[in-house]
């Protein structure tokens, strides 16, 4: 019951299927864009594939938010049917409040116990002047108890429902108008946050897999195939319009192993390929990833994890396809794996992972994960990347045969297209000579698996390997969207007294050796933090590196994101 | 470029193919050249894929583009390039097992996607390169160290999903018969759409017996059918060895999601300014 403004607050709207409370949490959103406000919204649903159960859980800050806050400051639900599906993910905040109708029926004992204020609304009566839907009574008070600006609220509505026509956009505003006046009469409740800082430039509201897909056609892209899977069909749905716009195309394929031959095809005829999927999709393309690795076809596959094993958790996130992303090809099939560190990041890691498979002649996994990649995130616009697809080819073959696999001071061989006249050759998933004829030779696999291995090995990859920031004997070092919770923790800890140096990593695989063990220097306690269960990152690390003598580790897996209270509980930890 | 003229000969690359002596895959390579030269193709505007078997390795002994990829994934590779190269003349070929069994799917979906591709399908009923295991097309009662019994299962009818699934062009050949065989695939890549091209193709070292189909196929015996239905006929009643063009469809070529579907980026980065 804070009477004091607030930089962060967050809410969840919960309800059974129809009531809307995604297009609430839209509404708020593009409102608190619209006031100057950051914020993210993701949505928690059971196993339906429409109606059911879901919750719209929201974040609005002062700041940029890129992970939800520990704690939810109000609770809107509409109804309590199910409500234990995604009560695990909303732990109520000191003081909260939980709203809910008149004859919604009993609270569930979680709630019960934790809510500081349950205040119960006739619901169907405050409708029944307008007519209107119980989200948009719900994007009113909550926007009121928030202290957004109303106008920025009915702003949002006009545009939102821009498509469906005026009469829907009246009722919505004046149910959302009614909402906001109720939600006057609640302001001993309310949780109001700072006025924003003054807004500068353009803001964007984008989620991980608009942005993979927006960084994916800046940098080129001229072709994608893929199958639908949650929770990468974003990218697709995004991509295909895009695409065709940009003079290329999208198709759907049959299936994952045909999605990974389909771009392997198209590369091999020189358009810049890529497809994106999730776990089991991955588990499908690792024959074709290895095929692309040994023909040196370069192609991108941004893989949006998903709970696993199997079929596991397609709603909800988890960090645990970096064992098979890493190691997942038979043979020794050297490739590139590259990480997005933020919703932003999406546009620049997948940008730069096509750039680099391009200018590699090597397959590039880009792993998001369905926390960035279905978070809805109100960013500044960002300037998009200058990092695009450059393939060395040649332009015309002599007399002599051409060696499409020579052994290149780099390792990287000049490729012809098809259309290239007297290059002709045959790409191969043989082992093969320099001239691309197959060979079981002993000196002809040992020279096409160095050149392979040290194409990607000694190519200098810069400074995006990883973002460190801060100094100190203690180093948190993460991967993924862990990076979100772990930016937020380092901060607090900074602010209570603690030096933390943090690590993010972007380039995975090849692995920098001597860049990480320089970043390492000095430091005597290394804490290592992930969404996994078993804790692959932790291994990763210990088998390429050399790491400090004291290492921690902190994991648990998904449905749960890694918090950044558990991140500065694990801090603190390993300071004391 | 001045318009060369060519000869079977220059369509034949370097690389001396690894087939047993008698195998109907040197038909069917000799077939192919002869078609590139009727065609004039030129190499380089000119690929063949293939998946992995005896008849995959075809792309390697052709003087032109060509990949010799995956087992089963030929038609994905060459649906790929097809699409992202319109420009190029593009094959796709395989045997029976790799088609018809790992890459059925892709077989199917090819056939009703119609890109505009020629695929030659090499059937000898067995499975060549792992030495002796039945395929979808061998009969039932044919033994092999797997099944001494036969398989008890009912052959893959090929050209029958094909048909249905929506191949505009259809044929059945026989590698015996080069210079028919390689009518039919000029024919083939010139007819727009998803062209299908069985050939039977002995197996000499696993199937012995199917040396005797040169006196037992009749050559040159079908034409193209009035009607989808009318070919299911052919291929569902007729002769099993019975060879010629089973039908000639109008489907127009799928080449893309069109123009149409298309957003520019201009308009799709306004859809995320808040």
């Amino acid at each position: 019951m804070s009477q004091t403004s607030l930089n962060s607050v967050s809410f969840a709207i919960s309800g059974s299927g129809g009531a809307g409370v995604m297009t609430a949490g839209e509404i708020l959103l593009m409102a608190a864009a619209k006031a100057g406000y950051y914020g993210l919204q993701t949505r928690s649903v059971g196993p339906q594939i429409r109606g059911g159960e879901a919750a719209s859980l929201m974040r609005l800050a002062t700041f940029p938010v890129h992970v939800h806050a520990d704690a939810f400051h109000i609770l809107f639900a509409v109804d309590w049917l199910n409500f234990d599906r995604f009560s695990g993910e909303i732990d109520l905040a000191e003081g909260a409040i939980v709203i809910t109708g008149k004859d919604s029926g009993e609270l569930p004992e979680k709630v019960a116990q934790t809510a500081s204020d349950v205040i119960r609304l006739p619901l169907h009566d405050l409708l029944k002047e307008t007519k209107g839907r119980v989200n948009m009574l719900a994007a009113g008070i909550i926007g009121r108890l928030t202290g957004l600006p109303e106008d920025a609220l009915a702003d949002a509505i006009a545009r939102r429902f821009a498509s469906k026509g005026n009469a829907l956009v009246e009722i919505s505003t004046a149910t959302m108008r009614t909402g906001y006046a109720q939600g006057e009469k609640l302001l001993n409740h309310e949780q109001r946050l700072a006025p924003p800082e003054p807004r500068n430039g353009e803001r964007w509201i984008i989620n991980g897999n608009e942005a993979a897909g927006l960084g994916a056609l800046t940098a080129g892209v001229k072709f994608a195939a893929a199958y639908p899977i949650t929770p990468a069909t974003e990218i697709l749905e995004w991509l295909s319009p895009a695409l065709t716009g940009a003079g290329g195309m999208l198709i759907q394929a049959e299936d994952e192993l045909a999605s990974i031959n389909m771009i392997i095809g198209a590369s091999f005829g020189g358009a810049p390929a890529l497809t994106a999927t999730s776990g089991p999709g991955l588990a499908l393309m690792a024959e074709g990833l290895g095929l692309a690795a040994a023909a040196e076809i370069p192609v991108t596959v941004i893989d949006v994890q998903r709970g696993g094993p199997s079929t596991g958790i397609p709603t909800k996130s988890e960090q645990t396809d970096l064992d098979i992303a890493l190691c997942g090809m038979h043979g020794e099939a050297p490739h590139l794996v590259l990480a997005a560190t933020s919703v932003a990041d999406c546009i620049r890691t997948t940008a730069w992972a096509v750039h680099l498979s391009e200018r590699l002649q090597a397959p590039a996994i880009m792993l998001s994960d369905q926390m960035m990649g279905q978070m809805k995130t109100i960013m500044p616009r960002p300037d998009l990347p200058d990092l695009k697809a450059e393939r060395e080819t040649v332009a015309s073959c002599g007399e002599e045969d051409y060696a499409r696999y020579a052994l290149t001071n780099s390792g990287v061989s000049p490729m012809a297209l098809p259309g290239t006249p007297g290059c002709m050759y045959t790409a191969d998933g043989l082992e093969h000579d320099e001239r691309a004829i197959p060979s079981t030779r002993v000196e002809d696999h040992a020279a096409q698996l160095k050149k392979r291995w040290r194409k990607l090995a000694d190519f200098d990859y810069g400074n995006a390997w990883a973002d460190i920031s801060g100094e100190g004997p203690l180093a948190v070092i993460t991967w993924g969207s862990t990076a979100g919770a772990v930016e937020e923790a380092s901060r607090e800890a900074e602010e209570a007294g603690i030096r933390v140096r943090t690590i993010v990593l972007r380039l995975l695989s090849p692995p920098q050796k001597a860049k990480l063990e320089a970043a390492l220097e000095g430091v005597e306690t290394l804490l290592i933090l992930e969404n996994s269960f078993s804790g692959q990152f932790a291994r990763y690390l210990r088998s390429f590196f050399t790491l400090p003598e004291n290492v921690r580790t902190f994991h648990h897996p998904g449905p749960r994101p890694v918090t950044a209270r558990e991140v500065l509980e694990a801090i603190r930890e390993a300071a004391s | 470029m001045t318009e060369q003229i060519r000869k079977p000969a220059d369509y034949k690359s370097a690389i001396k193919p690894i087939w047993c002596p008698g195998c109907g895959d040197y038909g069917v390579l000799s077939a192919i050249t002869k078609a590139f030269a009727k065609l004039r193709l030129e190499p380089e505007n000119t690929a063949v894929v293939s998946g992995i078997g005896c008849a995959a390795r075809i792309p390697a002994y052709i003087n032109a583009y060509g990949f010799h990829g995956l087992h089963g994934r030929a038609l994905p590779i060459a649906t790929g390039l097809k699409l992202a190269r319109p420009d190029l003349t593009v094959l796709a070929m395989g045997g029976d097992g790799d088609m018809y069994s790992i890459g059925g799917n892709h077989f199917m979906h090819a056939c009703r996607r119609n890109v505009d591709i020629t695929l030659l399908v090499m059937d000898n009923r067995i499975y060549g390169m792992t030495k002796g295991q039945p395929s979808p097309t061998t009969e039932p009662d044919f033994p092999t160290h797997l099944y001494p019994d036969g398989t008890h299962l009912q052959p893959l009818n090929a050209l029958a999903i094909a048909l249905v699934a929506g191949a505009n062009f259809v044929a059945r050949t026989f590698s015996g018969d080069p210079n028919g065989l390689a009518e039919d695939i000029a024919m083939a890549i010139n007819h727009p759409g998803f062209s299908v091209i069985e050939i039977l193709s002995p197996c000499v070292t696993f199937r012995p017996e199917q040396r005797d189909w040169k006196h037992q196929v009749q050559r040159n015996v079908l034409t193209p059918a009035a009607s989808v239905a009318e070919a299911l006929q052919v291929v569902t009643t007729g002769p099993e060895l019975a060879t010629g063009v089973i039908w000639k469809g109008d489907r127009p070529p799928y080449e893309g999601p069109g123009e149409k579907a298309g957003i520019a980026l201009d308009r799709l980065l306004e859809g995320f300014a808040a």
